[in-house]
């Protein structure tokens, strides 16, 4: 069971047997009055999606999901492709269902492939990515410091926001849950 | 190397932050207003329905200055106010920071109208002190600040951009709802905007109309949707105390909430408490107004989840 306090982006709960996501979420609390957490959900099956404002009162159950550690193949005609590294048993995604994700898959990345019943329905990718920096300006030194950022384009098309001691061919790990730069990796 | 990255990134936001906490300063020193400070580890809290306390060994930290400064009121000092961290346990969201900066003043003799006046002046002060003339720049909004500002009743905004009246919101338990889904929306885009006579179920210390017993003097200053302030007229009446703090006590009770010691000797002062108005003002929330920050994030040097 869920309390209305531990809903966050992401978050996956069952609404009348079926599986929703938060997609936004805020904590609010008008002056003087009572906690509110506004909140954001789609339909994980239709993709309806509509706003609902819960009490702290509130609770929810986890969405009926199963998930499968699978690894990313190929894209073809449109269509993601992952396979289950046990049975080898490999289904399709959509675009649609692949969504921000497509912007750090990378060949044989492993990820979770959610489900509902038999269907899959999205990819969830680990929290962290390591992309290499294919395109990027040189670093003037001595900029560390002012805060300043610059983008450059990753492996996977993606273009991002990074401090400007960045260097085309560095490899850097990016937080998939909001699409920004974290750090370096040395390999 | 990234930590120092992403904290310098925050440099011209302090740096405006901290001039605006000196303007503030400035604005009440050269009103006669005495800065005092009270002490944010307390036994005892002033008991309000939707506001949990954070506990310190015995004791709790302060959720706000209110008692303290009240006291000093109520012991002979006309004008004071402070800026200080107050602590709330669960809240955290784009404008909520469970440890926060507060400015909260009184001043004596005079009543809720009055203070939104001085509440005007202090923000137009500020501005000014920071090189802005009669507009700020929001969120892609420009804010006037010429006066009069824009000032609504929950009753009236309850009508104009509610679903329901406000006494069928009451009645429905949904005020807050609607407040936040409906209203707020709506409040000090063009201008700062004043909403004010809060049903009396919705302000604890408030002083209730004369004319209107079910209305509190209460008001809220919004800015770019987002409360900034809130303020009342003080209740200096000993008894209408003990009954509002036992409905907000036997209100805890029933939803299972932590039921906080009283203050006696509050209660006791309160009967020398000159009538006075009193306001307590999210400095983080200014700061996110004056440097056109959409999170509160951004104008806090640290956040709990980087600590």
């Amino acid at each position: 069971m869920y309390n209305a306090s531990d809903l966050k982006k992401g978050l996956r709960i069952k609404i009348d047997n079926e599986p929703y996501i938060v997609t936004e979420f805020n904590f609010v609390k008008p002056g003087k009055g009572q906690a509110l957490y506004r909140s954001k959900l789609r339909n994980m099956i239709t993709g309806a999606q509509f706003e609902r404002t819960f009490r702290s009162v509130d609770s929810f159950e986890p969405a009926d999901l199963q998930e499968k550690k699978m690894q990313y193949l190929y894209k073809e005609e449109g269509k993601y492709c992952f396979m289950d590294n046990e049975s080898y048993e490999q289904v399709f995604l959509t675009e649609d269902q692949i969504g921000e994700a497509k912007n750090f898959l990378i060949d044989n990345l492993e990820a979770e492939i959610l489900f509902f019943e038999d269907k899959p329905l999205e990819v969830s990718l680990p929290n962290f990515v390591d992309l290499v920096v294919v395109q990027a300006e040189p670093w003037a030194r001595g900029d560390s410091v002012s805060g300043k950022t610059k983008p450059v384009t990753l492996q996977t098309g993606y273009q991002i926001q990074v401090p400007p001691f960045v260097e085309e061919g560095e490899k850097i790990r990016v937080d998939t849950r909001s699409g920004e730069y974290l750090t370096r990796v040395k390999e | 190397m990234e930590e120092t990255w992403r904290l310098s990134k925050k440099q011209d936001t302090l740096w405006k932050r901290a001039r605006m906490i000196h303007a503030v300063r400035d604005f009440f020193i050269s009103r006669g207003y005495l800065e005092v400070e009270t002490p944010n580890m307390i036994p005892v809290l002033i008991p309000e329905s939707h506001i949990d306390a954070i506990s310190c060994g015995d004791w709790f930290l302060h959720t706000s200055p209110e008692l303290y400064m009240k006291r000093l009121l109520a012991a002979g000092y006309p004008r004071i106010f402070q800026i200080c961290k107050c602590f709330r346990e669960g809240e955290r969201g784009s404008c909520h920071l469970p440890e926060f900066t507060m400015l909260e003043w009184y001043c004596q003799a005079i009543d809720y109208r009055l203070l939104m006046k001085e509440c005007e002046e202090l923000i137009i002060s500020v501005a000014h002190n920071l090189g802005y003339g009669d507009v700020i720049p929001y969120q892609g909004q420009t804010l006037r600040l010429q006066r009069p500002w824009e000032s609504i009743s929950v009753r009236e905004a309850f009508a104009l951009y509610g679903p329901m009246p406000m006494d069928k919101a009451l009645k429905e338990d949904c005020f807050d709802e609607v407040m936040v889904s409906y209203i707020e929306p709506h409040l000090g885009f063009e201008q700062p905007s004043f909403i004010y006579d809060y049903p009396v179920s919705k302000a604890t210390l408030a002083k209730a109309k004369e004319e209107e017993p079910d209305l509190a003097e209460r008001f809220e200053l919004y800015i770019g949707g987002k409360e900034i302030a809130n303020a009342c007229s003080e209740l200096t009446d000993q008894n209408e105390h003990y009954i509002r703090f036992e409905k907000v006590q036997e209100y805890r009770r029933s939803m299972n909430k932590s039921v906080y010691p009283i203050s006696e000797r509050f209660l006791q002062d309160v009967v020398t408490m000159p009538a006075a108005a009193g306001i307590a003002l999210g400095v983080d929330r200014l700061a996110m107004i004056f440097t056109d920050s959409p999170i509160i994030d951004s104008v806090v040097t640290f956040t709990p989840e980087f600590l």
